[in-house]
């Protein structure tokens, strides 16, 4: 049964599309058919993360508006053939999306793909509300900030009670917490809330930590997900994060300091 | 509610009467200055805007009229009206009074009514978390009004119901209880809970908690750890700041002595 997985925030800039980007990567290098799907319409971003934007000619759009079928608008990925994305329109705004629309293809893609990620915008408002709307499991990524943790549990307010599983009865969605561009260093000096301190005020399944990492930033400029840099620490985290979600138990990392054999000799701190 | 319209057979008669109870926020006057009454009821409203928001509403003029006050019903009617509320009945009017608003198109409840100014906590089971849904209420015209079982007071203020709630409550989300309010979870900041009774919350309290909405004064809350953005009883509230900080992430109770908020370890 295919399921359908969003990744949402609330707020912007938390990295929303890199965890996209990265996780749909790790599901289908693990050979699960899977497609993403960007609900950003207008800031296209997705793409770029992707390193496909050159190849793109139909979008989510195009074929919400029947201007082309599904097959014409996914892109194959060109590191692994079990990956789809499906780009957004960048010359339209969200109105061009609806419910009936997203429904629709999504029913579609369910037929043939095992896992499908839907990127959502920032924000409550439209684009979020649909990229949620019909999910079964929802990655929340929140950086280790007050507004961020805020705006998460606002997100977490929505899915429990607006989406179609609650508006249905049916059993909930499954929320996990991605915790990313976390620092021990800096929460060691007090300058950013701890795991701890966001699982107080969140209380989530923690599916893993992403330390912040120079890695994500060249991996989203080249356009290869930062999971697939496997000596990074991020891609290292997105990898874990993979393994979790399909049952795997990875003790969790990233969370301490990191002393290298070296700091650990010579006690520095 | 609206199940008498969903099937309709071959010559199958296409109304039926039904006999429902609703829970319906009364309107009990003690002044009749209606220049007072217009502020404080505006006041009021003011700390739930969107729960009065077009809310159906049954003044009881009991009050009053033991006192020999009088007041022109006309003009609390246009008042009720003018601040969103939806007038749906008068209670304990003299013949005048129930004729004023009888012409005015609100119908006159018969039956007694509760004692200083309790407010009136029959409900059925369905009435626990759905009070706020007031559009459905004005059909409580329709059906001649047989005496409810409003009329067997009890000097009990809280609900026989009680709303439960196991998973958190987030930021943003809204919970209202017609009796007691019972949360197994967390409150999240930005979240707000309202509660006709007494409030219960097991884990953090960190959002808005509003007891006895209504103007339960004997309303209490009780939480494990207290870190709300706002607490309130009866319409009497403190504001985070206003939390002295002894009795802040500590399990207490709240409640109301001569209209102060009294908080309590517990």
């Amino acid at each position: 049964m295919a399921r359908i997985i969003v990744v949402t925030s609330g707020k912007g800039g938390v990295g929303k599309t890199t965890t996209s980007a990265a996780i749909a990567m790790g599901l289908a290098k693990k050979g699960h058919k899977t497609a993403v799907i960007d609900f950003d319409v207008g800031l296209r971003n997705l793409d770029l993360i992707m390193g496909c934007e050159r190849r793109v000619v139909y979008d989510f759009v195009n074929v919400i508006n029947g201007e082309a079928t599904l097959n014409q608008a996914l892109i194959r990925d060109k590191n692994c053939n079990m990956l789809y994305i499906l780009p957004a329109s960048q010359t339209r705004d969200k109105d061009a999306l609806s419910q009936e629309g997203v429904g629709k293809i999504l029913d579609e893609l369910k037929k043939d793909f095992k896992y499908i990620v839907c990127d959502s915008p920032a924000g409550i408002e439209k684009g979020a509300h649909l990229a949620m709307y019909f999910a079964d499991d929802a990655f929340i990524v929140t950086n280790p900030e007050v507004s961020s943790v805020r705006d998460s549990d606002r997100m977490l307010g929505i899915l429990s009670s607006k989406s179609r599983r609650a508006e249905q009865n049916e059993e909930p969605i499954r929320e996990y917490l991605l915790l990313s561009r976390y620092s021990p260093d800096r929460v060691k000096l007090g300058e950013m809330l701890s795991v701890d301190d966001v699982q107080e005020i969140l209380s989530l399944h923690l599916l893993g930590v992403i330390p912040e990492s120079k890695s994500v930033l060249n991996a989203s400029n080249s356009g290869m997900p930062v999971i697939l840099d496997e000596k990074s620490d991020a891609g290292q985290a997105y990898a874990d994060i993979v393994a979790r979600y399909l049952g795997e138990d990875r003790p969790h990392r990233f969370i301490d300091d990191k002393k290298g054999l070296f700091g650990k000799l010579f006690g520095r701190k | 509610m609206s199940t008498d319209s969903q099937q309709i057979a071959h010559h199958s008669p296409v109304l039926e009467f039904k006999s429902s109870t609703f829970s319906v926020p009364v309107l009990v006057l003690v002044g009749n200055d209606v220049i007072t009454i217009e502020q404080q009821l505006q006041e009021k409203i003011q700390q739930a805007p969107e729960f009065f928001k077009n809310s159906p509403l049954v003044f009881d003029l009991q009050e009053l009229n033991k006192h020999d006050l009088d007041i022109n019903v006309t003009e609390l009617t246009h008042i009720i009206r003018k601040l969103g509320l939806l007038p749906i009945g008068i209670r304990g009017g003299g013949a005048q009074q129930n004729q004023q608003a009888l012409d005015l198109g609100i119908p006159v409840h018969s039956g007694h009514i509760a004692r200083d100014g309790v407010y009136a906590a029959n409900q059925s089971g369905t009435g626990a978390a759905s009070t706020a849904t007031s559009s459905a209420a004005p059909k409580q015209q329709t059906p001649e009004p047989e005496p409810e079982p409003v009329s067997a007071p009890e000097p009990q203020a809280v609900a026989a119901t009680t709303t439960m709630i196991t998973q958190p409550v987030r930021s943003g989300q809204r919970i209202y209880a017609a009796g007691d309010l019972v949360i197994l979870a967390q409150v999240s900041a930005g979240a707000e809970i309202l509660a006709e009774g007494n409030i219960h919350v097991y884990g953090s309290l960190r959002g808005r908690a509003l007891a006895g909405v209504q103007g339960n004064t004997e309303a209490r809350i009780f939480c494990s750890d207290l870190q709300a953005e706002l607490i309130s009883i009866a319409g009497n509230y403190k504001v985070s700041e206003d939390l002295n900080s002894a009795v802040h992430i500590r399990p207490v109770q709240i409640y109301l002595q001569n209209h102060t908020l009294v908080i309590k370890d517990i």
